[in-house]
């Protein structure tokens, strides 16, 4: 299954205008800067606003087309609003249960049980909304739009509202649902560490029009794009844990163009970990470097080279098909002679690991 | 003291209250609802309408409704055509004439209401898969209990308080017709200040006790937002 939409609307001097599909499963990251019409294009999946001129098929199920229009209270969503939005005259419990009641039975309770243990909110069901802090409301609002086990879980900035404390503390809530629950996600954001972190395809939007949309390794890493030319431009790369270094206090991990050694975390041998290499903290050499301090030098080729402004330019690496971002000097780009197709050492000074 | 027909007089008073608000509350609300969420260009017009009653002189209101409702009115020959005994001077007449009245003191407390609660809650509750109905019962009315509550207290103290309505359309029937505030007028007419002491002293700590309900519990009745942080 997956999710086709295309809608194409005007209004006032705004216009959405986009045509695009979603695998059925993991997290799909719309991203863009405010304003740009990510809002408007959840809401118009939703149901909430009438685009008269669009189609959007999910699985099997035709939501809109030029003759019908499922209400939103009959589409199977679960929709998080930007900010925490428990219905204030409810308990927890009975926020929970107001989309279960309504759902016809498909959910069972074991599967809402078992979300609210994920969600880590057991011992808040008897409390009142607004004795809780914005993470705990976010977090009983997911449980509620889960509860009824939609087909499509749409989230809006759900990290928006809160403080970077909070975000901290709620971002592993978030991973940990990505990793258990088989349910598309499309997860509307402007901050792109949390992209990286969450994202599993990207759609870039800017001014209403959707500018590209693919796999979220591709994406981040091509020239053509402005999230690769971001101040923290970075690449994404998925790894496995292959030992620890008990010695030095490091874990060794492999992908398909290496290994990266990170400073000791808690984590199992054959664990899966997401990489973000800052394309700031990789630099080139010709030859490999044995007298020096970085801890993990990739074997790599040219792939593009990009002016950037007169003095820099951002490569794009490719590490064994696996691709990698460096920014340097246009000066040292050029003293290196580097060239589509050479062959190069990237020295990589920091790799942070995001789950 | 109150003599017999001051009793009879507040009871019909009461009465009328009750009466005037219940109808109020039931045919206001979806109208509040309509005007709080249309969009329609030109739903002002309506605003005006139910605003009127509170800049028009009672006497206006009574005197329309009576030339309406009497025999020789518009309504009032309708409804001797129809068999049925004309308006003026009833009972009935007088609910009539207060549910226009205090239309405003209902219908605009519960617009407010509405329109505080926003969209959000509404569109949750949608995305939660619920109809537009039940979306107004579950979450658009519980959200506005503050505003029912005033709307409330509002009708029926503005209808216990009215003169000129009442006494346009349904005379001064003892018995029937004659409220308190008329009541208290006759009194003075007679200099029996005594009597009229007592009903004015009555309404005042009626009123007084109805506004102060009506503070004290609107405090306890918003809930605090389960919104934002």
């Amino acid at each position: 299954m997956s999710i086709e939409a295309c809608f194409n609307v005007a209004r006032g001097n705004f216009t959405l205008d986009t045509h695009f599909s979603v695998p059925s499963k993991g997290i799909t990251a719309v991203f863009g800067p405010s304003g740009c019409g990510k809002t408007t294009l959840l809401r118009v999946i939703a149901g909430l606003e009438h685009c008269a001129n669009g189609y959007l098929k999910v699985a099997d199920t035709v939501w809109q087309d030029q003759h019908s229009f499922v209400p939103a209270h009959q589409r199977s969503i679960g929709y998080i609003f930007q900010e925490p939005s428990l219905f204030p005259h409810l308990n927890v419990q009975k926020n929970i249960d107001y989309g279960i009641k309504r759902s016809q039975g498909k959910n069972q309770k074991s599967s809402v049980d078992k979300i609210v243990e994920l969600l880590g909110i057991a011992h808040l069901l008897q409390r009142e909304p607004s004795s809780l802090s914005g993470g705990e409301k976010q977090r009983v609002a997911i449980a509620r739009a889960l509860a009824v086990n939609p087909c499509l879980l749409l989230m809006d900035e759900p990290l928006a509202a809160l403080d970077q404390k909070r975000k901290d503390e709620f971002m592993p809530y978030l991973e940990t649902l990505h990793a258990e629950l088989d349910i598309p996600v499309i997860y509307v954001s402007h901050s792109s560490m949390e992209v990286s972190r969450l994202a599993d395809h990207l759609v870039l939007m800017d001014s209403g029009r959707i500018v590209a949309s693919g796999g979220i390794h591709e994406m981040m890493t091509r020239l053509d794009l402005p999230v690769s030319h971001d101040n923290d431009a970075a690449a994404i790369i998925e790894a496995k844990v292959t030992g620890h270094d008990e010695q030095y206090h490091l874990t060794h991990l492999e992908f398909a163009g290496g290994t990266i050694s990170v400073t000791q975390k808690a984590l199992q041998v054959g664990d899966n970990a997401r990489l973000r290499l800052a394309a700031r903290d990789v630099s080139l050499t010709l030859a490999h470097q044995s007298n020096t301090s970085i801890l993990n030098i990739i074997s790599v080729t040219v792939d593009e080279i990009i002016d950037e402004s007169p003095s820099q330019v951002m490569i794009r690496l490719s590490a064994n098909g696996v691709p990698l971002l460096s920014r340097i000097t246009r000066k040292s780009a050029n003293e290196l002679g580097l060239k589509k197709g050479k062959p190069v050492y990237a020295q990589v000074k920091s790799v942070a690991l995001l789950a | 003291m109150f003599n017999e027909a001051d009793l009879t007089a507040l009871f019909i008073t009461v009465k009328l209250a009750v009466i005037t608000t219940i109808i109020l509350l039931v045919m206001g609300t979806p109208v509040a609802w309509w005007l709080a969420k249309s969009r329609w260009r030109f739903k002002f017009i309506f605003e005006a309408i139910v605003a009127l009653p509170l800049v028009l002189p009672p006497t206006v209101l009574g005197f329309y409704l009576l030339v309406a409702l009497g025999p020789d009115g518009p309504i009032g020959s309708t409804m001797g055509f129809l068999g049925a005994e004309p308006l003026a001077f009833t009972f009935t007449g007088l609910v009539i004439g207060s549910v226009i009245y205090s239309m405003p003191f209902v219908i605009q407390p519960l617009q407010n209401a509405f329109a505080a609660i926003g969209q959000r809650p509404l569109d949750v509750a949608a995305t939660l898969g619920a109809s537009p109905l039940d979306r107004f019962f579950t979450v658009a009315i519980p959200l506005a209990r503050p505003g029912f509550f005033t709307a409330a207290v509002l009708g029926f103290a503005h209808t216990i308080g009215e003169f000129g309505v009442v006494l346009m359309i349904g005379g001064n029937i003892p018995g029937e017709t004659q409220v308190v505030s008329i009541a208290i007028y006759d009194h003075v007419e007679s200099l029996e200040y005594a009597n009229a002491h007592w009903l004015s002293a009555t309404l005042m700590l009626l009123a007084f006790v109805l506004l102060i309900a009506v503070y004290a519990v609107n405090r306890k009745l918003t809930y605090k937002s389960g919104y934002g942080l």
